[in-house]
């Protein structure tokens, strides 16, 4: 039983005396509070918490992303949010490896955590900062220790530019070709990486949208890659 | 000679797919001539990427009457006070300017496939290697009882965009109070399959604020329709007890309607209206049929590069063609031109032909910030244009959801109009 508002050493203390009865640990919360100094700079979590560069994280889990009153997210932020991004400890699980692969272009420059232990280690510390139940991390064991992250391998595809202008067109009855982005967001001179991640995510459906996902569900990497490199280099 | 068009690659090879030299013109004229027949999602489109890709390779002509074109989609918003007249208004200098199309505002009312001519109402005769031919829809004679086009003063179709569109509004707002307003439903298959639904919701809409009493009487000959649980469940919510359809399993498709006396009959029962909007069954643009591309109401093509069954020649988009599973929409025909423009120019300039990929979203508003969509995705198989996956969204879904998606079909709006006409 967690209590919201009570603080970090505490908090530590009720977990570390063993998780609730007939739920499984997601990760070490200590350790995630060590790897947690790195979102300091922007992030606050725990009694008093308050935003900073980032928004404070308690109560994250359940959490509509974009959604919480009084911070200034991105637009990309916000959009996420009303596509149905909602923050469980799989969304989170992503979104730690790499934030641009369920944002792209959010404010959050953040490299990734890219070990999955450290991953659930971060999480079960913030998770003493959540009371939603219906979110709990052990609700969800399959989402555990997953690597999300995109092969280096399907990175390192070149594409063909041309064969991405063909299939350009399909993109372009809704993004705009000159940038301009009402409703729909630019996809005109994207890093090639931001966008192939983008891609895979609503490929692989942990990003929601339901247009997106069933247009980025039929292509193969080859096609992906090479909208990627037709998209960069539009001006 | 002849290249082979039906030059169909998988995805793996399509850095193969380079034709081995440009095709020679058996007549010896310098460029490779184009003609497509209208000017609206899919014949604006088609236009436009053949003549952009080609990078001046290919002389393109554009044959639409309308110095303005009015787009059929989103007029439902204009009934409902969403947008302006004006915002669904474009014109063609983009396309002669910085794509040196050549734009001819005439109607086409030939084609002679054999001489390989368009004659025009104007008197010219125009040459083409390739036809493409874009005409949307038109109505079949006789299929509503009772009216016919010299009715459509009285009881407009509004089912292609402009004078009918604002005729239709005005006929709305000048309904007396607690009058009826009336709807004859098409049936299958025809142009927007949401349509006449998003336009039952905007009437709805109008009303509810400016004349509440009223109602709603649809007659429908159809057993269901499209986002029909998303539509009812709207209607339930914010336009409680107005809207009243009368479908197939309670006689909605034996219909009759009187312009002079401002009545409809549906199953025998008599109903005085006030406004009466009157949407027949539907048939490919005439031109197709005097091309002799059809067969009965629409024109069948191959789904690989939407050329005509009938004619190698010509290519067939949007409303007018039967394709298969793609419904007939104003994205539809905008996603057929492009596999069609890449097969064109294919043929013509020997440019690199890749897969044909379809696909289609609908997005329909039911009221303010309460937007809802449908879409799938197709692929070309040797019959039709076959479904690949799909989706559309649920009933229940919260505010934040549905004003999204509404704000994400103004961006479709400005996404495909700029496809079109920029």
């Amino acid at each position: 039983m967690i209590v919201r508002g009570i603080s970090v050493i505490v908090g530590l203390a009720a977990v570390l005396s063993g998780p609730p009865v007939g739920a499984a640990p997601i990760g070490d919360p200590a350790a995630g509070e060590q790897i947690f100094s790195q979102c300091k700079s922007c992030h606050q979590v725990g009694q008093g918490a308050t935003d900073r560069v980032g928004p404070h994280l308690n109560g994250i889990f359940g959490r509509a992303a974009g959604a919480h009153k009084g911070y200034n997210y991105s637009e990309g932020l916000h959009r996420a949010g009303a596509d149905g991004l909602i923050w469980t400890a799989e969304t989170l699980d992503v979104y730690l490896e790499n934030p641009r692969s369920l944002v792209s272009r959010t404010r959050m420059n953040f490299r990734g955590l890219k070990d999955a232990k450290d991953r659930a280690d971060v999480l079960a510390f913030l998770r003493i900062y959540s009371d939603n139940p219906s979110d709990l991390p052990e609700a969800e064991p399959t989402a555990r220790g997953t690597d999300h992250d995109i092969d280096a391998e399907i990175l390192a595809i070149q594409g063909d530019p041309e064969y991405g202008e063909y299939l350009s067109s399909e993109c372009l009855t809704c993004h705009q070709r000159d940038g301009s982005a009402e409703g729909i967001p630019s996809i005109t001179q994207w890093p090639e990486e931001d966008f192939v991640v983008a891609m895979h995510a609503y490929k692989s459906k942990v990003r929601p949208h339901p247009v997106m996902q069933m247009m980025a569900g039929r292509l193969n990497n080859e096609e992906i890659a090479a909208l990627a490199a037709y998209f960069r280099t539009l001006e | 000679m002849k290249l082979n068009r039906r030059l169909f690659i998988g995805t793996g090879a399509a850095a193969a797919a380079t034709l081995s030299a440009p095709m020679v013109l058996a007549d010896g004229h310098a460029k490779p001539r184009v003609v497509v027949i209208g000017g609206g999602a899919g014949g604006a489109t088609a236009a436009r990427y053949i003549a952009k890709d080609s990078e001046g390779a290919i002389d393109v002509t554009l044959i639409e009457p309308s110095r303005t074109y009015f787009t059929c989609f989103f007029s439902n918003l204009y009934l409902g006070g969403f947008k302006e007249i004006d915002d669904l208004g474009h014109t063609y200098g983009a396309l002669a300017a910085k794509h040196g199309i050549n734009v001819v505002h005439d109607w086409a009312i030939d084609v002679d496939r054999d001489a390989k001519t368009v004659s025009l109402a104007g008197g010219d005769t125009l040459p083409y290697d390739k036809l493409v031919l874009s005409p949307g829809i038109d109505f079949v004679d006789g299929s509503v009882e009772g009216w016919s086009l010299a009715a459509q003063n009285a009881m407009p179709h509004a089912y292609k965009g402009g004078s009918q569109t604002e005729l239709l509004r005005a006929q709305i707002e000048a309904m007396p109070e607690g009058g009826v307003f009336a709807m004859v439903a098409p049936p299958n298959p025809y142009r927007c399959p949401p349509g006449p639904y998003e336009r039952i919701s905007m009437v709805a809409h109008q009303l509810k604020a400016k004349n509440p009493t009223a109602k709603i009487l649809v007659a429908d000959p159809k057993p269901k329709f499209s986002k029909q649980s998303l539509f009812e469940e709207g209607w339930a919510k914010h336009y409680s007890g107005m809207v009243d359809v009368i479908g197939e399993d309670f006689g909605g498709g034996s219909v009759s309607v009187d312009p002079v006396a401002m009545t409809i009959t549906i199953d025998g029962e008599e109903t005085a209206v006030a406004a009466c909007n009157v949407i027949p069954a539907m048939k490919a643009g005439r031109i197709a049929e005097m091309a002799g591309v059809t067969d009965g109401n629409w024109a069948p093509v191959n789904a690989v590069d939407m050329s005509s069954k009938a004619d190698p020649d010509v290519y067939v988009l949007g409303d007018a063609s039967q394709q298969g599973d793609m419904p007939k929409s104003g994205y539809s025909a905008n996603s057929q031109a492009k596999v069609c423009a890449n097969a064109v120019r294919g043929a013509l300039t020997g440019s690199r032909v890749f897969p044909a990929k379809f696909s289609n979203t609908c997005w329909s508003l039911i009221d303010t910030n309460d937007g809802v969509k449908v879409g799938a995705t197709y692929e070309a198989t040797d019959e039709k244009i076959a479904k690949v996956d799909g989706f559309i969204s649920q009933t229940g879904e919260n505010a934040d959801l549905r004003q999204a998606t509404y704000e994400e079909s103004e961006g479709w709006y400005a996404g495909i109009t700029a496809d079109m006409f920029s």
